[in-house]
């Protein structure tokens, strides 16, 4: 597949692609596809897609429905989860609207209680993720993984054989080395583009429901990349950021904004909208489907888990891969289990990595912008 | 290397630091200056105002030989400004050669306070509350006000006090609390004793999150004051030293870094 687009058009049609699926999707719905709405990178994925549903993700970015979440949920609660009730609550989300059930895992204390609202207007589907990654733990994740087919099979009246999740299972990998590719090009020093453009397309490749579709698509935008490179670099050395913490998009861009308007740039997210969620593949080969899907998913690095050390094996790796000179953690208001976790992970980059690390606080409102400046101006001037 | 003396000689490096509620203007090199003006509502005019002030001096910010170097919260407002730095990098800079070396920078400002910490010539981390007005001097010229004195008071009065506790960590339900102090009629010193001490707890709290340095710095509005620097040490259990010219440390970083960031 060649590219005849420009790159920066390229990067706004990922940019683009979250909007432009709201009509996809109602699409979806009239040939009668069933959608899943998601949450969270624990989701098995491939077991949704193997019945042939689309899934999307419904985690809300914007601090428009706030007020209204706030009717029924504490103020003192994540911004990510008091956005996306009150997105549902309002019907303001065409995801959410039009998805057929959400699926929800009992991550965080907020969102699992959420999800007890959430469930009285909406069929809402809750996965017992475990807080740890033992034995015990895998077991019941699996036990989960497999409830959840049967309740998908119950519901939409379908068979999902082992033989699909398989195909999906392959799909997905083949996203994953894709995406995994594509983020690598950041690797290099200088950088062959920003790390807005990076999370564009990271982002907005979430939102394409034609999953099969996306390696070669991807390919074609790493090879461009790569070739324009090679002919000429266009943006000179600068500090390069990881970014880790929260998950971002949308109101929370202004972090990477802040980063990059003010002389740094991020090569790699290791946070939900990056890393995380594409790293580690599923065991193609592993006879039991099920086992397979739980020790992927099961081992994702997230703050919820404890301990967590999959976290530090995830972000210690791209540190050295990436060659960054600075870690930024992004820590969404009253998100107890980041907030907590920042302790360690400012411990862990700054004594065994011997890079700085700082941890910015923040909500989806945009009135911390001019602290958000200084702080990470600063931070950028030490490095 | 001559040559090079003569330039220094013959430039004028200024910093200008636009607080939120003080500006700091210092020139290093062939003049020697350094003024304090309040902010005021609009960092524009205070810039203005700034700039003729220099002239007065001596010192035209748009000839040749100047190079200015702009910092502070309203450090944008400076179109004049050769370069706009952080006032963490400036007063790290400036606390360097207050404390004459490495050191831990205490900054309780009008609006802020930040603890910085030097090692080797160089910020190696910061901290900074700048969300929440407790902690910081504007705490300090609420409650002042509400005690109808002023700031410089409120420090006399306190000094003769018995601490009474203001448990609330909000500025807004502090000022409460000391209202119902009023009204039930509690010395005004042991009230004014009380306030510091709020923000004294604060700010260490702030401090004790990171190591710090052998050498601890106060600077800021309340830099010169050794009664607020000897509270503080008290809390942290750490000499904190009282500065002479801390409220300057960002201006003065400011123009030490005209003089290097340009070569
Ligand atoms: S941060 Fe954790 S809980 Fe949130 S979406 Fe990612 S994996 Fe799920
Ligand atoms: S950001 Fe934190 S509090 Fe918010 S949903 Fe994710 S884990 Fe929960």
């Amino acid at each position: 597949m060649e590219l005849i687009k420009d790159l920066p058009e390229v990067f706004e049609e990922f940019a683009e692609q979250r909007q432009n699926s709201f009509l996809n999707v109602k699409k979806l719905k009239e040939q009668g596809i069933p959608v899943v709405g998601v949450y969270c990178t624990y989701f098995p994925q491939e077991i949704a897609m193997a019945m042939g549903a689309a899934t999307i993700g419904l985690c809300s970015t914007s601090d428009e429905t706030i007020p209204d979440a706030e009717k029924d949920l504490p103020k003192n609660l994540c911004p990510l989860i008091k956005s996306s009730y009150g997105f549902a609550k309002t019907d303001k989300c065409p995801f959410f609207y039009f998805s057929d059930v959400v699926v929800g895992e009992t991550t965080c204390d907020g969102k699992k209680k959420m999800y007890e609202y959430m469930a009285e207007f909406k069929p809402v589907h809750i996965m017992e993720l475990p807080n740890s990654q033992s034995p015990e733990a895998l077991e019941l994740w699996k036990k989960e993984i497999i409830k959840f087919k049967e309740f998908l099979e119950e519901k939409f009246e379908v068979e999902i054989t082992e033989e699909k999740i398989r195909e999906a299972i392959k799909v997905n990998n083949n996203v994953r080395r894709s995406l995994k590719k594509f983020y690598k090009v950041m690797a290099n020093d200088p950088v062959p583009m920003y790390g807005h453009n990076l999370f564009k397309v990271l982002y907005g490749s979430t939102f394409k429901f034609n999953r099969a579709a996306i390696p070669a698509e991807v390919d074609a935008v790493v090879e461009k990349i790569m070739a324009e490179y090679e002919v000429e670099k266009k943006i000179e050395k600068k500090p390069r950021i990881l970014v880790t913490g929260c998950p971002i998009g949308g109101a929370t861009e202004k972090v990477i904004r802040a980063i990059e308007d003010n002389g740094g740039v991020v090569v790699t997210y290791e946070n939900c909208s990056g890393a995380k969620s594409i790293d580690q593949l599923v065991d193609e080969d592993n006879p039991d489907v099920y086992d397979a899907l739980a020790r992927r998913y099961l081992n994702i690095g997230c703050s919820v888990m404890t301990p967590n050390p999959n976290r530090l094996e995830l972000l210690g790796r791209l540190i050295d891969e990436y060659k960054v000179d600075g870690v930024v953690e992004v820590v969404l208001q009253a998100c107890h289990t980041y907030n907590v976790e920042s302790f360690g992970i400012r411990r862990f980059v700054n004594e065994k990595k011997g890079i700085p690390y700082i941890a910015v606080e923040t909500d989806y409102s945009q009135a911390d912008i001019g602290q958000l400046n200084t702080r990470l101006t600063a931070f950028i001037e030490m490095l | 290397m001559k040559e090079d003396m003569w330039k220094i000689m013959s430039m004028n490096y200024v910093g200008i630091d636009i607080g939120s509620t003080a500006s700091k203007v210092v020139v290093r090199g062939k003049n020697d200056i350094r003024f304090v003006l309040p902010t005021g509502w609009s960092s524009k005019e205070t810039t203005i105002k700034i700039k003729e002030r220099l002239l007065e001096a001596g010192v035209d910010v748009a000839s040749e030989d100047t190079r200015v170097v702009a910092t502070g919260y309203g450090r944008v407002a400076v179109d004049f400004a050769d370069k706009v730095i952080t006032e963490i990098t400036c007063h790290a800079r400036g606390g360097r050669e207050l404390a004459g070396g490495d050191c831990t920078i205490i900054d309780v400002g009008g609006q802020d306070t930040k603890v910085i910490q030097v090692n080797q010539g160089v910020v190696t981390d910061f901290l900074m509350n700048d969300k929440c007005s407790a902690g910081t001097g504007k705490f300090l010229e609420i409650m002042a006000n509400r005690l109808g004195i002023t700031l410089n008071e409120l420090f006399e009065l306190a000094k003769t006090g018995e601490s009474i506790p203001i448990s609330s960590l909000c500025t807004v339900f502090a000022e409460s609390e000391i209202i119902s102090y009023i009204g039930e009629g509690r010395a005004r010193e042991d009230i004014a004793a009380g306030v510091i001490d709020s923000v004294v707890a604060k700010v260490a709290q702030l401090a004790q999150r990171q190591k710090s340095a052998e050498k601890i710095i106060l600077t800021g509005g309340l830099s010169h004051s050794d009664y607020f620097a000897s509270k503080l040490s008290e809390k942290m259990g750490k000499n904190v030293m009282p500065t002479e010219l801390g409220r300057f440390a960002g201006a003065l970083g400011a123009a030490y870094l005209a003089e290097e960031k340009r070569r």
